[in-house]
């Protein structure tokens, strides 16, 4: 019975369904790439599936940490792609008006530059939703629309190429041996998860989410609140920003960050964070984006034809999103085992229940 | 001609960042509409554009004219920032003006019919360049522009002559990063390049992955990445334009192959960034893709003009380049 009850807790965990479509999406790669999950050093760097991953699902996690605390708030963000695209371009183009590109002043500057113009988006916004009271999803709608033509403005619509070996280690180059992309994602993870979770900040914006004008009136700052999380978020967007365009080395004004929110929304969605707000889960988006990255990776290695990539996409994404419901669980899997309070283990499966469900059963 | 899946969305951004909403701008050098129905007067041609969303746009536009000038033509030249009721507004405003030919880069493919009629009730012949209309054929004259087949065709040819300098033997393994899904020249693109794999090279070529990289640099480098994973063995990659090429190029360093070398590169297109990388040996050939059409238009303008009979379709003059050329045309590129 202990055992049972050990595995309920495991798969009533918040993080187990996330984490096991993970592992499913890891393993399907296995079949067509052996040495998948083989790791070996390449010019001084770690080399390998498992670290492409990490390296181009770095910038999602980034705008998705951030999306997580404004979709906490009841909010959505939905510029954080062209919040990418003004980032990289307003710092691509600083840099390469530099006669040494390689300068680390101008390099620094070039950065705050781009940070500075990313967080006054995060502050328009949070402006409109919060001060205005326009509803999140028109509010950023503006600059999600308009910021793509700013940052073709900035670029003159051309890609702007630069040669900056310091700016090229934030989104493409190593340190450790470990991509340096991967040190930036923890250390804005750590900080958030930090903030959230060891202050009442988190708690704060949970119970802004839940109902900000109680929260207004048990005396918590809810607008304060709410301008801050869109200003994180388009200052998580704009360090993505960063880093997309470091690691091609260039800005693309139109394409850089492209779908990038609806992207984050769903790893949002995936790692279990309700899309009404009043409670999240940080390490479920972290999770989530990964799940996208993998899917991403696995359509290339497997070799899905290009027409139907975004089938293939979509039933991973509708089944995980399924298996992340209670409901469709309990209806499929057996009510029983759902619905007791502290009912012993389902002795009799569902009889139309899949067969590889009844085993995590 | 690289993504123009976001042109609208970039340009409404753009317009709405202005305010310039709805107005498409005319520059117009004059605005005098007195050189009537020709003679033996400068001929006045109006041009529409569709917007200034890429590079190879703004090369367009420039070659245009500066094509215009040379030939000592009036140009009438308006940017209907990708938005098909100005361009609409900016061919009935030339109608008016009574130019004596009118050329246009359509922005999408249907619903010209009304505007093309009108053109020809007033007896003023129209040029397509770059893009095609779905309507009647007899409503323009002739499309002058690029044939994305066989730029296909003419990767396949010249990845021979890059295995033959290489002095490749064995299997040819090739990795190919598509354009948009969905998007003309990346299906013509694919289309032509089989069409010579498979009628010259059936047994020693085969493209072992394929996979769109949406005609973008980051697109490239991630796909490219996933495919020297799971296909260690590539040892050609053709890439349906430059940009991908470049994303291409940094995943194989990466990955601690040499582009160029290890792998053999073809791309289609010829931006600048391009010849740079081939001048460096990373790619070993590109086919081009000329956005420089300006003096082809004005020559089929004045022939036009001049009642002579042209061909429905006018390909645009593209050249192919080997690495040893690089250096000498790098400056020559203006886009």
């Amino acid at each position: 019975m202990t055992t049972t009850s050990r595995w309920r807790a495991l798969t009533h965990h918040h993080l187990f369904w996330p984490v096991a479509v993970l592992i499913a999406l890891l393993l399907v790669n296995v079949p067509f790439t052996p040495d998948f999950f083989s790791i070996r050093m390449t010019d001084g760097h770690l080399y390998g599936s498992l670290v492409s991953i990490v390296l181009f699902g770095s910038p999602l996690i980034l705008v998705a940490v951030g999306m997580t605390l404004v979709i906490a708030t009841g909010g959505i963000d939905l510029s954080v792609g062209a919040v990418v695209a003004i980032t990289g371009a307003l710092t691509c183009s600083y840099i390469s008006d530099q006669a040494d590109q390689n300068a680390l002043s101008g390099v620094f500057l070039a950065l705050g530059i781009g940070l500075v113009a990313a967080v006054l988006c995060g502050l328009w916004n949070g402006f409109l939703v919060a001060r205005m009271g326009i509803q999140p999803i028109i509010a950023t709608l503006i600059i999600m629309v308009a910021g793509r033509g700013v940052a073709q403005l900035i670029t003159d619509g051309q890609i702007i190429t630069i040669n900056s070996e310091p700016y090229k280690l934030i989104g493409g180059g190593y340190w450790l041996t470990l991509p340096f992309s991967i040190f930036v994602v923890a250390a804005v993870v750590a900080v958030t998860v930090a903030l959230t979770r060891r202050t009442a900040l988190g708690l704060l914006v949970e119970s802004v989410g839940g109902n900000a004008e109680a929260s207004r009136l048990v005396g918590i700052r809810s607008v304060r609140i709410k301008i801050m999380v869109y200003m994180f978020c388009a200052l998580c967007a704009g360090i993505a920003g960063l880093m997309i365009s470091s690691n091609t080395s260039a800005a693309d004004g139109n394409n850089a960050g492209l779908w990038i929110e609806l992207d984050a929304i769903l790893a949002v969605v995936i790692g279990g964070t309700s899309l009404l707000g009043g409670r999240f889960s940080i390490g479920g988006t972290v999770i989530g984006a990964l799940v996208i990255q993998t899917l991403t990776t696995t359509i290339y290695t497997i070799g899905v034809p290009t027409q139907t990539n975004l089938v293939f996409k979509a039933v991973v994404v509708i089944v995980v999103c399924l298996l992340q419901s209670p409901k469709f669980r309990a209806k499929v899997f057996g009510a029983k085992g759902r619905a007791g309070t502290s009912a012993p283990a389902p002795a009799a499966p569902a009889a139309d229940a899949a067969p590889k469900m009844e085993v995590s059963r | 001609m690289l993504n123009r899946r976001n042109f609208l969305t970039a340009a409404v951004g753009v317009a709405a960042a202005g305010g310039l909403a709805a107005c498409a701008k005319e520059d117009s050098s004059s605005s005098s509409s007195s050189s009537g129905g020709g003679g033996s007067k400068t001929i006045t041609l109006g041009f529409s554009q569709v917007g200034s969303e890429s590079g190879w746009r703004s090369a367009n536009t420039d070659s245009v004219k500066s094509a215009a000038k040379e030939a000592g033509y009036k140009l009438q030249f308006s940017d209907a920032q990708q938005k098909q009721e100005n361009q609409i507004s900016a061919i009935r405003s030339y109608i008016q003006q009574k130019v004596d030919v009118i050329a246009f880069s359509p922005v999408v493919v249907t619903g010209w019919d009304a505007i093309l009629k009108e053109a020809k009730a007033a007896k003023i012949p129209v040029v397509l360049t770059d893009r095609s209309v779905e309507s009647d054929e007899s409503l323009f004259v002739t499309l002058v522009g690029s044939d994305f087949t066989d730029e296909g065709r003419r990767a396949a040819k010249i990845l021979e002559k890059v295995l033959d300098k290489a002095g490749h033997k064995g299997k040819v393994k090739i990795a190919q990063l598509e354009g948009t899904t969905g998007a003309a020249p990346a299906i013509e693109r694919a289309k032509g390049f089989k069409e010579v794999m498979d009628a010259e090279h059936k047994d020693d070529w085969e493209i072992v992955v394929s996979q769109t990289g949406d005609f973008t640099r980051a697109g490239g480098k991630q796909v490219m990445a996933a495919f020297l994973q799971s296909n260690p063995d590539i040892n050609v990659l053709y890439a349906h334009n430059d940009d991908m090429g470049l994303g291409a190029i940094q995943a194989i360093e990466a990955a601690g192959k040499k582009p160029g070398k290890d792998i053999l590169i073809v791309t289609v297109d010829g931006v600048k960034d391009g010849f740079i990388a081939m001048s460096e040996g990373k790619i070993n050939a590109i086919v081009e893709c000329n956005p420089l059409l300006g003096p082809q238009l004005m020559e089929v303008v004045k022939k036009v003009h001049e009642g002579e009979t042209v061909e429905r379709w006018i390909k645009t003059e593209e050249s192919d380049f080997m690495q040893d050329q690089a250096k000498d045309a790098l400056p020559t590129r203006k886009y």
